[in-house]
C-alpha cells in the first residue's frame, strides 16, 4: 500500500530524513515513533506530499508521489489525514467540516454527502453534534470530528500525526478508541505517537526513528520485548519511567 | 449663541439629499471595488511567486504613501488628460466617476493590508488540512483561509468602512457636491454657513457613532 524507499529530505544543509525504506502492506497498522526533532512527523507529511522530498521514492497504492505526471491533488483526496491540532474549519458547522470535500472535491451530492457525514459521526459517537461549530466541542470531540471528515471522503489508507499529543489526557482514551475500531476494520494506518499502550494493543509494526532515520523496523512484540538498538532500548525505558 | 437659523437646511433638502446620494455612491463603490481589489492584492502579496508578490507590495506601498486628496487631484486631472492623449476623445463631466476610481484604487491598498493581516490570522495548518482533503491551494484560500481571514477582520474592515465614509468629503477639491460639499455650498449661498456646518457635522457624527457601536458589537461576538 505504501513503499517509502531510501528517502531523504533536508532543509538547507539540515539533514531531516536520512535514506528512509519502509513498507506498509495494505491493512496494516504501522506506529512511528522516536524522540522528537527525529524526523517522524517530517516522514508520514511526505506520504501524502505536504512536504516535497529530494531523494528516494514514495509509492501510496501504486501512485509515485515523485513522478511528475502525477496529480498530488487527486493523491491526497484518497489518503486520509488526522493532524496534531485537529485543523478542523473553525468557521463551519462540524457537518459542513464533513461535506465540504465530498461535495466540492468528489462532486457528492450534498443529499448523500450529508447521509455518509452522519453515518460516520455516528461511528465515532459525535451524531448530536452534528450542527455544532468546532469551538463548541471538547478536544476529544474534535479530534474524533476530525477522523470522521478524513474518513468521509473514503482514503485507501490514514495517516496519523500525533493525533492525541494536544489532549488533555482523560480525553486521549476516546480517541484511541476510535482508532483502535478503525485498525480492526481493516484500514491501513501509519501513525506518529507516542502512546505506547496503543502500539502494543494494535500495531503490527513499529517503526523507531533518531536523526532522520529509520534504526528499527519491527513487529510491535519484538520492538517491545528485545529493542535490537541500544537507543530505542533507552528511548523505551525512558517513556516507561513517565 | 444667537440667531441660529437652520431653516435653510430644511428648504434645501432635495439638494442635501443628491449630495447624501453622491457619498453614497463613492462609498459603496470604493467599498466593493476596494475589497475585491484587495483581496487580489492581499492574495498576491502573499504569493510565493516573486515578482507578483513584488508588484502588489509597490502598489500597496505607492499608494498607502501619498495623500489621498493627491490621489483625487491625480485621477481628475491627469489621467483623463493621458486618455484624450491616447483616445482623442473629449470627455464630458468625469468628477464623479474619476472620484469613484481613485477612492476605490486608495482604498483597496487599506484592504490589502487588513486581509493580509487576516490570511496571516489563520493557522498555517488549515491550509495543509485543506491540501491533505483534496483541496488545491487555489481552492482551499477561496473556500477555507478567507472566509476565517474576513470572518477575523470584519471589525477592522468596518473601521476603515467608516473611515473611507468620512474621507468621501474630500471630494471638495474637484469641485464634486458630495453631502459636506453641498452643505458648504447652500451655506455658502444662504449665508448661513455656521448653520449648516454645524448640521452637516452632527449628521456624520450620528452615522459614525451608529457604525461604531455596530464594530463593538461585532468584536464582542466574535471574540466569543
Amino acid at each position: 500500500m505504501i513503499s517509502i524507499r531510501n528517502v531523504s529530505k533536508h532543509f538547507g544543509a539540515f539533514q531531516v530524513l536520512n535514506g528512509c525504506s519502509a513498507e506498509i502492506a495494505r491493512g496494516e497498522v504501522v506506529v512511528v515513533c522516536g524522540p522528537s526533532g527525529s524526523g517522524k512527523s517530517t516522514l508520514i507529511r511526505c506520504i501524502n506530499a505536504l512536504e516535497p522530498i529530494q531523494a528516494g521514492e514514495i509509492v501510496v497504492d501504486g501512485v509515485s508521489l515523485t513522478d511528475p505526471a502525477t496529480d498530488l491533488t487527486r493523491l491526497r483526496a484518497r489518503v486520509g489525514m488526522v493532524f496534531q491540532h485537529f485543523e478542523l474549519f473553525n468557521h463551519m458547522s462540524i457537518m459542513d467540516n464533513l461535506c465540504l470535500a465530498q461535495v466540492k472535491v468528489l462532486k457528492r451530492p450534498r443529499a448523500e454527502a450529508e447521509a455518509n457525514g452522519m453515518r460516520l459521526l455516528e461511528r465515532v459517537g459525535l451524531a448530536d453534534q452534528a450542527a455544532k461549530h468546532p469551538a463548541q466541542l471538547s478536544g476529544g470531540q474534535r479530534q474524533r470530528a476530525a477522523i470522521a471528515r478524513a474518513l468521509c471522503m473514503d482514503p485507501v489508507c490514514m495517516l496519523f500525526d500525533e493525533p492525541t499529543s494536544s489532549l488533555d489526557p482523560e480525553m486521549v482514551g476516546e480517541v484511541l478508541e476510535v482508532m483502535v475500531e478503525l485498525a480492526r476494520e481493516g484500514m491501513t494506518m501509519m501513525c506518529v505517537t507516542h502512546e505506547m499502550g496503543f502500539a502494543r494493543k494494535v500495531a503490527n509494526r513499529v517503526i523507531f526513528m533518531d536523526q532522520g532515520a529509520i534504526l528499527e523496523d519491527a513487529p510491535s512484540r519484538t520492538f517491545f520485548e528485545q529493542p535490537g538498538t541500544e537507543r530505542a532500548a533507552r528511548f523505551l525505558s525512558r517513556l516507561l519511567d513517565r | 449663541m444667537i440667531g441660529l437659523d437652520f431653516s435653510s437646511a430644511l428648504a434645501a433638502w432635495p439638494l442635501l439629499l443628491e449630495g447624501a446620494i453622491v457619498t453614497a455612491r463613492i462609498t459603496l463603490t470604493a467599498m466593493l471595488v476596494g475589497l475585491v481589489w484587495g483581496t487580489v492584492l492581499a492574495v498576491a502579496r502573499l504569493s510565493p511567486v516573486r515578482p507578483l508578490a513584488w508588484l502588489a507590495t509597490l502598489y500597496i506601498n505607492l499608494f498607502r504613501s501619498v495623500p489621498l486628496v493627491m490621489v483625487i487631484l491625480w485621477f481628475f486631472l491627469i489621467v483623463p488628460e493621458v486618455l484624450h492623449g491616447l483616445f482623442g476623445r473629449a470627455v464630458g463631466d468625469i468628477r464623479l466617476a474619476s472620484a469613484m476610481v481613485a477612492f476605490a484604487l486608495f482604498e483597496a491598498a487599506y484592504y490589502a493590508e487588513i486581509l493580509r493581516a487576516g490570511i496571516l490570522s489563520v493557522p498555517h495548518g488549515q491550509m495543509e488540512a485543506g491540501l491533505a482533503l483534496g483541496f488545491t491551494r487555489g481552492a482551499t484560500l477561496r473556500s477555507i483561509i478567507l472566509p476565517q481571514a474576513f470572518r477575523n477582520m470584519l471589525p477592522l474592515l468596518l473601521t476603515q468602512a467608516v473611515i473611507l465614509f468620512q474621507d468621501t468629503s474630500l471630494v471638495y477639491v474637484i469641485g464634486l457636491a458630495d453631502f459636506f460639499g453641498m452643505s458648504y455650498k447652500i451655506g455658502d449661498r444662504d449665508g448661513r454657513l455656521t448653520e449648516m456646518l454645524i448640521m452637516a457635522g452632527a449628521v456624520y457624527l450620528c452615522i459614525g457613532l451608529l457604525f461604531s457601536r455596530l464594530v463593538a458589537r461585532l468584536q464582542k461576538r466574535f471574540s466569543k
